[in-house]
């Protein structure tokens, strides 16, 4: 067996390893597969197994951890949508949001159409979280809001509810940064009962004691703890109970479902 | 298995030459499977990491960072060529880091099962007392890349032993700060993410450990070179090993 020298077998290993890492998408044929709907289902398939094995951990329906009000961030990066466009929004801020109503319909016995006055009576929850970003950041602010279950208990759910799907008044453009097709659209979410009904979902419409910004989501936001940013819709208009989201909009339950992003953003 | 008994002494030389050299069987099929599936899989995570990792890449301390926070590292984005899939996408990147998450998990779980079951990792990688108090002489033997010969070369050496228990504690290390990034697994364990010194810093930590495990790479990788990249890859393809002899 030939011995390579010291010094060959260095550079051998040396340019080996640059070899290697270089062609790393290439060895792989990594930008074809990803363009492949067939390989893209099974890569999919993990979504289900993350899914189903955190809906089994968090069968107790554990809460997220809440923090003291000094671990708050000086200043929560508002991400997406800063401040919505069009003549509509621009006459709720001047107004202060007194105009602003909340529509709860779909499968319900009794649909709801709440002001923000009529939300502030009703019992609330305060909760100290973080917020998890799917691009990786987090921040920690305090929440004040109507638990979700409240609302749903009031319009009483009927037979196939299953999601509650949250339309927004944002028309977000997208990001480049993100990939996928960009094409803007009126941004929504979507969530499942199990969430929806968990003692730290709230529509809130305070944050760090004092009423929503416009660039957190004035006047009311989602906070459903325990999944990731994109999942917290801003800006609520309607509250909908649906027993499927697949013919809403894009049919993946939610603006960033529709692009590429989980469903399931436990993750 | 470096102790396994010797299986054939074959090699066969060019009549005349002096000596046959020993085979032995080095590596059990368990552990040449897991190996090569790590492999791929460490080379996926790597580039699918950096990929998300080009979103935000900046790193923080603690369980909250964003853009106006203190960054504990920032970077420039990854290299298009060092990424997978090749141009920055989040979404996509995400899809192949999670679905190999679970492929190295399984992997990791088979090799943990079997090398303990079979006492591989008792026996093999666990340093004794005398590996130990050699230490030192194995750390100049490899400085001075001179590598192991007959009875010795027939099981790791210290330094390999502390290399791959380390590399065994690194990937789990890997897959506990990965895990406490997922906002649905921390409240499942929040202690975890304390105990990591928050999201942040697990997410930090993530990225602190992927890059030993490329150090670890890179070094395994020239060691294998030095000691003989045909009859190594061998012993981790076939399982057959040629014992290096006292005079090679």
């Amino acid at each position: 067996m030939t011995i390579l020298t010291r010094r060959q077998a260095l550079i051998t290993g040396l340019a080996g390893s640059g070899l290697l890492l270089t062609g790393c998408s290439k060895i792989f044929q990594a930008d074809a597969l990803n363009e492949s709907m067939s390989f893209q289902r099974v890569l999919a398939a993990a979504q289900a197994w993350t899914r189903d094995t955190q809906r089994f951990l968090l069968a107790g329906g554990q809460l997220a951890q809440e923090f003291k009000p000094s671990d708050i961030s000086p200043y929560f990066k508002p991400n997406g949508t800063y401040r919505p466009g069009g003549a509509d929004y621009a006459r709720h801020v001047a107004e202060g949001f007194v105009n602003w109503r909340l529509r709860l319909d779909g499968l319900v016995t009794h649909p709801l159409s709440l002001s923000i006055a009529d939300l502030r009576r009703l019992p609330a929850r305060s909760q100290i979280t973080r917020h998890d970003c799917v691009e990786g950041w987090s921040a920690i602010g305090g929440w004040t809001g109507v638990p979700l279950a409240l609302l749903l208990r009031a319009a009483g759910l009927r037979a196939g509810a299953r999601y509650v799907v949250f339309y927004c008044a944002d028309n977000l453009g997208g990001e480049a940064l993100k990939g996928g097709d960009q094409s803007p659209g009126l941004y929504y979410e979507s969530i499942g009962l199990v969430d929806a009904v968990h003692p730290q979902t709230i529509i809130a419409y305070g944050m760090n004691g004092k009423p929503l910004d416009v660039p957190h989501g004035a006047p009311l936001r989602l906070r459903v703890e325990r999944q990731l940013g994109y999942k917290q819709a801003k800006y609520i208009r309607h509250i909908q109970v649906v027993s499927d989201f697949r013919s809403i909009d894009g049919g993946h339950g939610g603006y960033w479902e529709d692009r590429g992003y989980d469903w399931y953003a436990g993750i | 298995m470096p102790t396994a008994p010797t299986e054939a002494v074959s090699a066969t030389a060019p009549s005349g030459a002096r000596r046959r050299r020993e085979v032995i069987r080095r590596h059990s099929w368990p552990v040449r499977l897991t190996h090569w599936v790590n492999a791929l899989t460490i080379f996926i995570m790597v580039g699918s990491g950096l990929n998300i990792l080009n979103t935000h890449p900046r790193l923080y301390w603690g369980q909250a960072g964003a853009n106006f926070d203190k960054a504990f590292l920032a970077f420039r984005p990854w290299p298009d060529w060092l990424i997978l899939p090749s141009y920055t996408d989040l979404a996509d990147a995400r899809h192949w880091h999670f679905f190999f998450a679970w492929v190295l998990v399984a992997n990791g779980a088979l090799y943990l099962a079997w090398s303990l079951a079979s006492r591989h990792i008792q026996r093999d990688l666990w340093p004794t007392a005398s590996d130990l108090r050699a230490i030192p002489r194995s750390i100049v033997d490899h400085i001075r890349l001179r590598h192991p010969k007959g009875e010795a070369a027939k099981r790791y050496n210290i330094l390999q032993r502390l290399a791959y228990l380390g590399l065994l504690a690194l990937v789990a290390g890997m897959v506990l700060t990965g895990l406490c990034m997922s906002p649905g697994f921390d409240a499942f364990a929040p202690w975890l993410v304390i105990v990591m010194g928050g999201r942040q810093s697990a997410r930090t930590l993530h990225f602190l450990f992927a890059c030993a495990i490329v150090l670890f790479i890179t070094v395994h990788v020239i060691e294998v070179i030095l000691a003989g990249p045909i009859n190594e890859l061998r012993s981790m393809i076939t399982g057959r090993y040629a014992v290096p002899g006292e005079h090679d």
